[in-house]
């Protein structure tokens, strides 16, 4: 018990305070639960320095006349700290229970979808036996669609699109080249590369039926060093596309392999700018590493803005653009349900629209799915159009197409419960 | 007919990085009997050090000068730490290299950082090697470099052409651990200082009393062995990625490698690396299953057993895992390795 | 070689022993109200059944498994499996006899996998056991039927009907559960230790050659001895499956049998109660060590390291050796030199982490500035003077350690001379 007060104790006093102390309004505190050490250590301390960031920005009251400091309209002050759950789920049970011990009640998680998995269950759990208690899961990158189908729960939010959003929009894009014939699926063994064949598979087969599946490969997780045989396999199907929703060494020693072996096919993406790879991937596979996403580099506007600030605070860049969702919709929420409580806000977030950067989003009533935008990007030298390079590599994610909220949705079959 | 000659290039180079790592492990273990479990945290350091040293004086004084550094950490930590374990016997030895790992992998993301590093190799090895030219019309052929576009996309319908180039860097791999072996080889039964060590293996105490330092020579063959680990790290590292991870995923194949080659024996385990390289390279492009066997000796099986992942499990989802199924077939029926002489 | 107590006719030691260990398990819960605190406990429990188990391979058969996680692991999973059972009906179980479901299943794949794993010891055995780990963990991502795949499999230990009122929702219900089945096992443990199977499994240990000779088959010993261990291992994992009501293909990992080696280790492989600590240590370490700080690994990995070399005995072999001075009441005459020694250490130890956590820092690069607050003063990363500072703390406490170290080991060795002295004239009244 001590240890943990010190935990929160230790972060918030190291938490650079703004000045926002004037608002009156409620502190809303919330845990993120991701790794902070090994694999993806870099990319979860790079999203919680996001979401630290972005906690600043959206405390307190709106102030007029600045865009750089929305807030939100019912004035409460967020509070965001991390617990390391070393990509392990039975850790992460661990750090929910000493977030739920420390009064938190919401809880954000993202990276790894079986984490995403054991949270709902636990939660679910959790607020069945504990009434008074409950918590709330907000999930802003695990993407493994039986989040919001088969094992959908009244208790779990997701901000990233599904896997089958985004395979919905990479379809919809590659039904529209014409120079696209055969298509290699290549992914990770488990149930997220699982997902990404099964769904490309069923979109291209209704949007495109002559488009040939020539090969499909699934790899154990982040195992392969070599990846110069599936390459030399791709190459000898004929295959002029691959797709594949590999991420991290897997993603990067993929491309390098086929520059390497004269491999001069297209690749799409799911994963391409998330930390590390881009460092990778350098100027490997200019113009033919496409990746689909619900935000990107050079959005524009506002958001434009935040990232320069936040790269020139940080030197780091930010790319997880479910983090402003979470706070405007939890905002907006908390708002219309003129209470903390997060049953209520619960039920307010249900159905609820809120605009953001990129439009109007929805949080679709009877998946909790967020209805968004998404955006198909490819790798190419930064210019003047486009001129954000992340981690200094001097290429860029240039949008290619955009596919708006209808386009982009998917039917679901959650039979949802609810208190 | 290319894929066939690309797919062996490929697996014999990635067979020989592994005899690269191994060979210093096999060294390690035939001298002083220590399985070291840091070995491939070595390769790691290696791969490090050579992109830092790379940075300030180029690709290939560090190809020198990296080895040297990880040889000399590793002659540092049999002095200083190995040397006090000797008297507790062959598991203590073994936890220190273990607690080593943990330390070596935890230091260099801390001087490093925890993202993957661009460790590029020099202009030299960019590009191709050569390139196999299949024109289905006619024929194979070869071009040294890389081939000109024009070469590579068929003019007229109906002829297909594809262009394999081989990577440079591979190839200098290949050269490198050839060399390796060669001159490993050489120095074990050629030279003096060779048969000294040969002597001290079996007969520590004579060789001893006969006025050899047998410590020091420890001590050297211990930092010779890292040597090795930190040359196939540095090419390891420029031609795949440098990043923390990489010790954990060549860490148990070289395991394997050593075990099926048999213990102590250096040909062994050149014979198993590339035997484990060509084998798990070949595997990837075979997609039969057990379900596909089946149906090939007319065997129905019933809607269960299709749909079964594991009837579905094909040889290419397989193939990184194929070490170590050899790992365990081996010893079962041959605890010796292939080649070895040590029965333990 | 320890000395023993023996009381005859009723062995009042070991009663007393006994005795408080259980009284320790059921009332330490009343001392913490947290969940997390719960939890925490619940895990020591059944990392206790875990190592204790491990060190019937290591420490009492001298076989260096680095796969042990697959028999906890593929428990967990057949009780989980169980457990999704009785939920539906098709398994008419009580939930508290599930733990059992996970130590048959650990036995079966122990004597199934066990056979050809147990032919040698030494290095071979531990290259096996390697093998089959990496082997079972690489098929976990492969068989979702069995493993769940990424997300595991899932259960609700709210099954069945209730038992007096027990239904296992609240988290301290698991707990006395595990309590139970902890001192059960553990004297089960105990007892094996006292059987001639388990004196025989020390002499595979010590001198298999001269086994041989006596006429026992040394492979058969060593094929028992790692089923009853698979016994126990799945148990823990069964236990395990319970409380988390979630398993998922770590619990089969590399990093699992590196832990629980790691651990059993650092507790003490020659002693009996050595793994208990090592348990109680792994479990801190992973939930409270890593929020502590960021460089655990690191000291984790230096203390492990530091262990082999000057204490191989581990911790448990450290306290026994004071319990010998205490026993000839000698500990009173070292207790300022142990003061001494502490300090200076932990001087020493302050400055080498103030430097490892301004590192670490740096790397992570804070989100909060160049500060980091490390035992309740600020430090500066980029700033020289703490730097400086540290540096300076590391210097003057290693150089005091020394001293003190040098006076210390002559201190010991007056006194270990004095011991002898007192059992040679023990020996001759």
């Amino acid at each position: 018990m001590k240890f943990a007060l010190k935990v929160v104790a230790a972060t918030a006093a190291a938490l650079c305070v703004s000045a926002a102390f004037a608002q009156k309004g409620e502190v809303v505190k919330i845990v993120r639960i991701d790794p902070l050490t090994g694999l993806l250590g870099p990319v979860g301390v790079s999203q919680l320095k996001g979401y630290q960031f972005f906690a600043e920005k959206y405390s307190g009251l709106p102030v007029p006349g600045n865009p750089g400091q929305p807030g939100n309209p019912a004035g409460v002050k967020f509070e965001i700290t991390g617990i390391d759950n070393k990509l392990s789920p039975t850790e992460s049970l661990n750090a929910l229970k000493a977030a739920i011990d420390q009064g938190v009640r919401y809880v954000i998680q993202g990276n790894g979808s079986s984490v995403a998995l054991a949270l709902v269950d636990a939660i679910n759990k959790h607020n069945e036996r504990n009434p008074g208690k409950e918590v709330i899961y907000l999930n802003d990158s695990a993407v493994d669609p039986d989040l919001t189908n088969s094992k959908c729960s009244f208790w779990h939010f997701r901000f990233d699109a599904d896997t089958s959003m985004k395979m919905e929009a990479m379809g919809g894009f590659m039904a529209e080249q014409k120079d696209i014939k055969k298509v290699y699926i290549l992914g990770q063994n488990y149930s997220h590369g699982v997902q990404v064949a099964k769904y490309i598979k069923e979109v291209l087969a209704r949007k495109r039926p002559d488009i040939q599946i020539v090969g499909e490969d699934l790899h154990p997780l982040a195992q392969v060093r070599d990846f110069a045989p599936y390459i030399a396999k791709i190459k000898a199907t004929g295959a002029d596309t691959v797709v594949s929703g590999n991420w991290g060494s897997d993603l990067s020693l993929l491309v390098k392999a086929a520059n390497e072996n004269g491999y001069t096919g297209k690749f799409f993406t799911y994963y391409t700018g998330v930390t590390g790879t881009p460092t990778a991937l350098g100027t490997n596979g200019a113009g033919r590493v496409y990746q689909i996403a619900y935000s990107h580099y050079n959005m524009g506007g506002q958001l434009d803005k935040w990232m320069a600030e936040f790269k020139k605070k940080y030197n780091d860049d930010f790319y997880t653009g479910s983090t402003i969702r979470i706070y405007e919709m939890l905002g907006a929420g908390i708002a219309k349900a003129k209470s903390t409580d997060p049953v209520k806000v619960a039920m307010a977030m249900e159905g609820l629209k809120v605009a953001t950067f990129n439009g109007e989003v929805e949080m679709r009533k009877a998946d909790h799915q967020l209805q968004q935008p998404l955006y198909m990007t490819v790798w190419q030298k930064a210019d003047k159009k486009y001129p954000y390079s992340p981690e200094n590599t001097g290429m860029t994610l240039a949008p290619v197409k955009e596919y708006p909220n209808y386009v982009s949705s998917t039917p679901t079959s959650c039979q949802m419960k609810r208190p | 007919m290319e894929f066939f000659i690309i797919s062996m290039l490929n697996g014999v180079s990635y067979g020989l990085l592994l005899f690269m790592l191994s060979s210093g492990l096999t060294l390690i273990f035939s001298m002083m009997g220590v399985l070291n479990f840091a070995h491939a945290s070595f390769y790691m350091v290696g791969a490090y050090v050579g992109y830092t040293v790379s940075g300030v004086v180029g690709f290939w004084p560090a190809l020198v000068l990296a080895p040297l550094i990880v040889g000399a950490l590793g002659a540092l930590f049999e002095r200083f730490f190995l040397r006090k374990v000797h008297k507790f016997g062959h598991v203590p030895e073994l936890l220190i290299t273990f607690g080593l790992s943990y330390v070596i992998f935890e230091l260099v993301q801390l001087i490093w950082g925890r993202i993957a590093l661009n460790f590029r190799p020099p202009d030299l090895l960019q590009g191709p090697a050569f390139t196999l030219i299949n024109h289905s019309v006619h024929g194979l052929s070869l071009l040294w470099g890389a081939a000109p576009a024009e070469l590579c996309s068929a003019a007229e319908a109906g002829v297909r052409l594809v262009c394999s180039p081989f990577p440079a860097t591979r190839g200098f791999m290949m050269l490198v651990a050839l060399v390796m072996l060669g001159s490993v080889w050489l120095l074990l039964t050629r030279t003096r200082v060779g048969l000294v060590i040969q002597a001290a293996l079996t007969h520590p105490e004579m060789v001893e009393s006969l006025g050899h330092n047998v410590p020091l020579v420890f001590m050297m063959v211990f930092g010779a062995g890292a040597a090795l680990a930190g040359l196939a790290g540095v090419i390891g590292g420029s031609t795949f990625l440098t990043e923390p991870s990489m010790a954990a995923t060549v860490g148990s194949v070289i395991f394997v490698v050593v075990v099926v080659g048999g213990m102590g024996s250096l040909s062994g385990a050149f014979l198993a690396s590339v035997l484990i390289g060509v084998i798990q390279t070949f595997a990837v492009a075979f997609d039969y299953s057990l379900g596909t066997l089946a149906g090939q000796l007319g065997l129905q099986l019933g809607t269960y057993a299709l749909g079964n992942s594991f009837i579905k499990l094909t040889l290419s989802q397989v193939a990184p895992i194929l070490p170590y199924l050899f790992l365990v077939l081996i010893l079962i029926f041959r605890p010796k390795g292939l080649l070895g002489t040590r029965e333990d | 070689m320890s000395t023993v107590y023996q009381f005859k006719p009723l062995n009042v030691g070991r009663w007393l022993i006994w005795g408080l260990f259980a009284l320790l398990l059921a009332l330490v819960p009343m001392l913490v109200s947290s969940s997390l605190a719960i939890t925490i406990l619940s895990q020591m429990g059944i990392a206790i059944i875990a190592c204790l188990s491990y060190n019937m391979l290591l420490g009492q058969g001298g076989m260096l498994s680095f796969g042990h996680a697959v028999y906890t692991g593929l428990g967990s999973f057949m009780a989980i499996h169980a457990l999704n059972s009785i939920t539906d009906g098709s398994l008419p179980l009580p939930v508290s006899a599930l733990p059992l479901v996970g130590g048959i299943a650990g036995m079966g794949f122990a004597a199934l996998l066990g056979y050809v794993t147990t032919r040698k010891a030494g290095t071979t055995f531990a290259m096996i056991t390697m093998g089959m780990g990496e082997l079972v963990y690489a098929m976990s991502n492969m068989i979702p039927e069995f493993f769940g795949g990424e997300g595991g499999i899932s259960g609700n230990r709210v099954a069945g009907k209730a038992f007096m009122g027990i239904t296992y929702g609240p988290p301290i219900q698991v707990y006395y559960l595990i309590a139970l089945y902890t001192f059960v096992t553990v004297a089960a443990m105990f007892a094996f230790t006292r059987t001639p199977l388990g004196r025989m499994l020390n002499a595979v240990r010590d001198n298999p050659e001269r086994v041989e000779f006596v006429g026992y088959n040394t492979q058969r010993v060593r094929y028992t001895a790692f089923i009853i261990a698979g016994f126990f291992a799945g148990i823990s994992g069964g236990l395990g499956a319970l409380n988390f009501e979630i398993v998922t293909a770590e619990v089969v990992g590399a990093g699992r049998s590196g832990a629980y080696l790691l651990f059993t280790f650092l507790g003490g492989a020659t002693f009996f109660f050595g793994p208990i600590i090592g348990a109680v240590l792994m479990v801190l370490a992973f939930v409270l060590l890593s929020e502590f700080t960021k460089a655990w690994l690191l000291y984790l990995g230096l203390i492990f390291l530091f262990m082999v070399m000057y204490a191989p005995g581990g911790i448990a072999s450290l306290l026994m050796m004071n319990l010998r001075l205490a026993a000839f009441g000698k500990l009173r005459q070292l207790w300022v030199s142990y003061l001494a020694l502490a300090v200076t250490a932990l001087l020493a130890l302050i400055g080498a982490a103030g430097m490892v956590e301004m590192v670490y820092h740096l790397q992570m690069a804070g989100a909060d500035g160049n500060t980091v607050r490390f035992m309740g003063v600020v430090l500066d990363s980029t700033g020289l003077n703490s730097w400086f500072g540290c540096a300076f703390v590391i210097l003057t406490g290693s150089g005091l350690f020394e001293l003190c170290r040098r006076q210390f080991n002559r201190e010991w060795g007056t006194i270990q001379e004095e011991i002898e002295k007192e059992i040679k004239r023990r020996a001759e009244l």
